[in-house]
């Protein structure tokens, strides 16, 4: 039998070579990414931890720094969160099932999918502006929470719908041949065996979205959410403040003791937002076994 | 076209192989009423010893076609191929066995001088060889016309077969010292007959080939 | 023996193309009837056609009639859901739902109303019986239908689309992605099932159809060409096209 020739050649080693710089290459890429955002954590936590106590949520904004605490907009952005989160599940979800099962694929329902993959990029202040429009002038809400829920239901609404359209797609055609084939209409077919398999992405993308969209300042600020806000809202249609007006607002006064407030506050919006991460990550592997 | 260059191929040779078994007979039988015309005790040896190929050549198309049934799993058509060449395979190897017992005669019949030269006992021997021939190639050419004729040759033999018994029965009753001699050419009628009869089965195994339908050629 | 599916002048239009020409069957009770032809000759299209599954693809066009029971099945006032709850099918890549052997069993029968456990329960175990797969599972019917092997994931497929009570059962190359025994297996299944039900399966391996199938069809570019006994059919063939591809000389 000839000997095969596995040894160096020429062009192999070049080859390997290649391949290995690549790999530094990109290994340095990320290794910025993951440094910089290491040091913007470290800069932030240094500069708040000592902030960080219970009055940071017992309290009330106030001009004097060691009297301020964040009481109303941790309560405001909790509201805000807890009334988006239904309306634009729904309300996404939903526009998903019909573009993805029933609309077909015509013409106008391509439009109408270009759309939303555009609108999921627009800047958020374009949703401010909209909002103020509809919500607090055209339909009188005024400056309320009302008003801020639904914009910011609007901002969510297309990465909702992308994300769950990619859910929807995901499960295989075949699953859907199976319970057709059984005799199940639409709707149970999708009820029954499409929908608990998207349901993971789905979720993933619903939360994704909501971290998103309690980091926001331009939309709330352009419907009027206050700057100063004392007191809890009591009811929909009540002024309120979410934590990244807040935060912005003591960033932008020159002491140094506000500056240290907002890092402190940028520290629990930081936690929230890890905990909607984990969350998203736990459901995920919950259900997934099941996908 | 999708072909079946090997299987096609396997199936040529076993045509080739019963060509060549069909020749292999038909000289057997020749030399063996040769041998019996001269009492030429060499020459019926041949024959006898020759035998042996016959069997060969049946085992190796009982293998071929063996094998071309497991690997190629034929239907229709191509399966009646490999189940006609058996048959007819065993047919010839047969009427091999028959023609080196009509040149066993020749050797028990050393010593003894003919009783009467053989006219009729070698003209049905011609007969029954262009049977075979014929037989043979109804089925290389898928002829089912010369098969079909197999059976009115198959008459004329018997027929000649009935005058040759006839002529022999008087010899046994006229002259008894003759008996022996004159029962032993009445069996190598008997043979040659015989071997007439499978000639007509390899007439009926080319109409199944063809037809799919086996007839009865042999009434 | 009677015939329960009945086709007749069937076409069959994708857009333009026309998949199914002029289709004149008749497919007989309990017994197996196999579809053989090469790749897109429109055998898989007209099983589809008998549970309207064909309807799912938008440009699809029917004229033709097709009768199955004495039922014109392409008429205004059948349900399509009742149609394929009295016709199954089961697919080529087995497709079990992400869900217990036990609910995706129970699926069917819940579609269709039935909500009573031990109703359910039955059905299961019997279905499970039928497709020769309850002794294997009987102790583990909570469990992922995805935990089982490809072999009995398809005659979990098998069980699910009996458990409707079908009367015909229709089987896409239902065994072309299992290995050679689970192959075997459900042949023999089929074998059983066949007292039953009637089996209507497309196979384009036709050594598997000359051993199951009672009547074989024989399809060529949207056309049958030969419909008939099965061993008629692979011994002596009536048209030549049939014995160009039984013999495999075929182009």
């Amino acid at each position: 039998m000839e000997q095969l020739n596995l040894g160096d050649s020429k062009g192999i080693n070049r080859r390997r070579r290649s391949d290995q710089t690549l790999h530094m290459i990109f290994l340095a890429c990320t290794s910025i990414g993951i440094l910089v955002l290491m040091a913007l954590i470290v800069t932030i936590v240094m500069d708040g931890v000592h902030r960080l106590s219970p009055e940071l949520f017992t309290n009330f904004p106030s001009r004097i720094a060691d009297k301020a605490g964040l009481k109303s907009p941790i309560v405001g952005t909790i509201y805000l969160l807890l009334l988006m989160a239904p309306l634009s599940f729904v309300l996404g979800v939903g526009a998903a099932i019909f573009l993805e099962e029933y609309a077909g694929r015509s013409r106008w329902v391509r439009l109408i999918q270009l759309n939303i993959s555009t609108l999921a990029g627009v800047p958020s202040i374009i949703y401010g502006i909209l909002g103020l429009a509809i919500f607090v002038r055209g339909m009188n809400l005024g400056r309320s929470l009302l008003s801020g829920v639904l914009t910011m239901t609007l901002l969510v609404l297309p990465i909702i719908i992308v994300a769950a359209q990619e859910a929807l797609r995901a499960v295989p055609k075949n699953r859907r041949d199976a319970s057709y084939a059984l005799g199940a209409t639409k709707w149970q077919t999708v009820s029954s065996a499409v929908l608990p398999s998207a349901i993971p992405g789905i979720m993933t993308g619903v939360i994704l979205a909501l971290s998103r969209a309690i980091g926001e300042t331009a939309p709330l600020i352009m419907i009027g959410a206050l700057t100063y806000v004392a007191f809890l809202p009591e009811n929909l249609l009540d002024s309120f403040t979410v934590m990244p007006i807040q935060i912005f607002n003591w960033v932008s006064r020159p002491s140094e003791a506000f500056h240290e407030l907002a890092a402190s506050g940028i520290i629990l919006l930081l936690i929230m937002l890890f905990i909607m991460n984990i969350a998203a990550v736990w459901i995920r592997n919950k259900y997934s076994k099941n996908i | 076209m999708i072909r079946r260059i090997e299987f096609d191929h396997q199936l040529d040779e076993l045509r080739s192989l019963l060509q060549d078994m069909g020749k292999h007979m038909e000289e057997a039988l020749a030399n063996s009423v040769e041998s019996l015309q001269t009492l030429d005790a060499e020459k019926a040896q041949a024959v006898i010893k020759n035998d042996v190929q016959l069997n060969n050549m049946e085992e190796q198309i009982m293998d071929i076609g063996s094998r071309l049934i497991v690997t190629q799993q034929p239907v229709a058509k191509d399966l009646r191929r490999i189940l006609v060449a058996f048959r007819i395979a065993s047919d010839l190897e047969r009427m091999g066995d028959l023609a080196r017992d009509v040149a066993k005669v020749t050797i028990r019949l050393q010593g003894q001088k003919l009783i009467k030269p053989l006219v009729d006992l070698p003209r049905m021997s011609d007969m029954v060889r262009a049977m075979v021939s014929e037989s043979i190639e109804s089925y290389l050419t898928e002829n089912t016309d010369l098969a079909y004729k197999m059976a009115q040759d198959d008459d004329q033999v018997d027929h000649l077969y009935s005058v040759i018994l006839q002529d022999l029965y008087s010899h046994l009753t006229s002259d008894p010292d003759s008996a022996n001699q004159a029962m032993l050419l009445i069996m190598v009628g008997r043979y040659i007959e015989r071997i007439a009869d499978h000639a007509t089965n390899i007439g009926e195994s080319t109409v199944y080939l063809v037809t799919g339908h086996r007839p009865d050629l042999n009434q | 023996m009677e015939s329960i599916i009945q086709i007749k002048k069937l076409n069959l239009y994708y857009d333009t193309y026309h998949a199914l020409k002029n289709v004149d069957l008749d497919i007989p009770e309990k017994t197996v009837t196999a579809f053989i032809g090469p790749s897109g000759c429109g055998k898989s299209t007209l099983l589809r056609t008998l549970n309207r599954m064909n309807d799912m693809i938008p440009s699809t066009r029917i004229e033709g009639s097709v009768q199955i029971g004495g039922t014109e099945i392409y008429s205004e006032e059948v349900h399509v859901e009742a149609l394929r709850k009295q016709v199954g099918m089961v697919f080529q890549q087995p497709n079990p739902f992400p869900k217990s052997i036990y609910d995706n069993i129970a699926y069917g029968p819940r579609l269709h109303g039935i909500r009573n456990k031990a109703e359910l329960d039955q059905i299961v175990e019997q279905s499970l019986k039928q497709a020769v797969l309850w002794d294997e599972v009987k102790d583990y019917l909570k469990r992922s239908a995805l935990s089982l092997s490809g072999g009995q994931q398809q005659r979990l497929c098998i069980a699910r689309a009996l458990a409707v009570q079908p009367d015909i059962l229709l089987m896409d190359e239902a065994t072309s992605a299992l290995d050679p025994i689970s192959t075997l297996k459900i042949e023999e299944l089929v074998q059983e099932l066949k007292s039953k039900y009637t089996i209507v399966m497309v196979t384009h391996n036709m050594h598997q159809a000359a051993r199951v199938s009672g009547q074989t069809v024989f399809f060529l570019n949207g056309e049958v060409v030969e419909s008939a006994n099965t061993d008629t059919l692979f011994s002596t063939p009536s048209d030549a096209r049939t014995e160009d591809y039984i013999s495999g000389r075929f182009g």
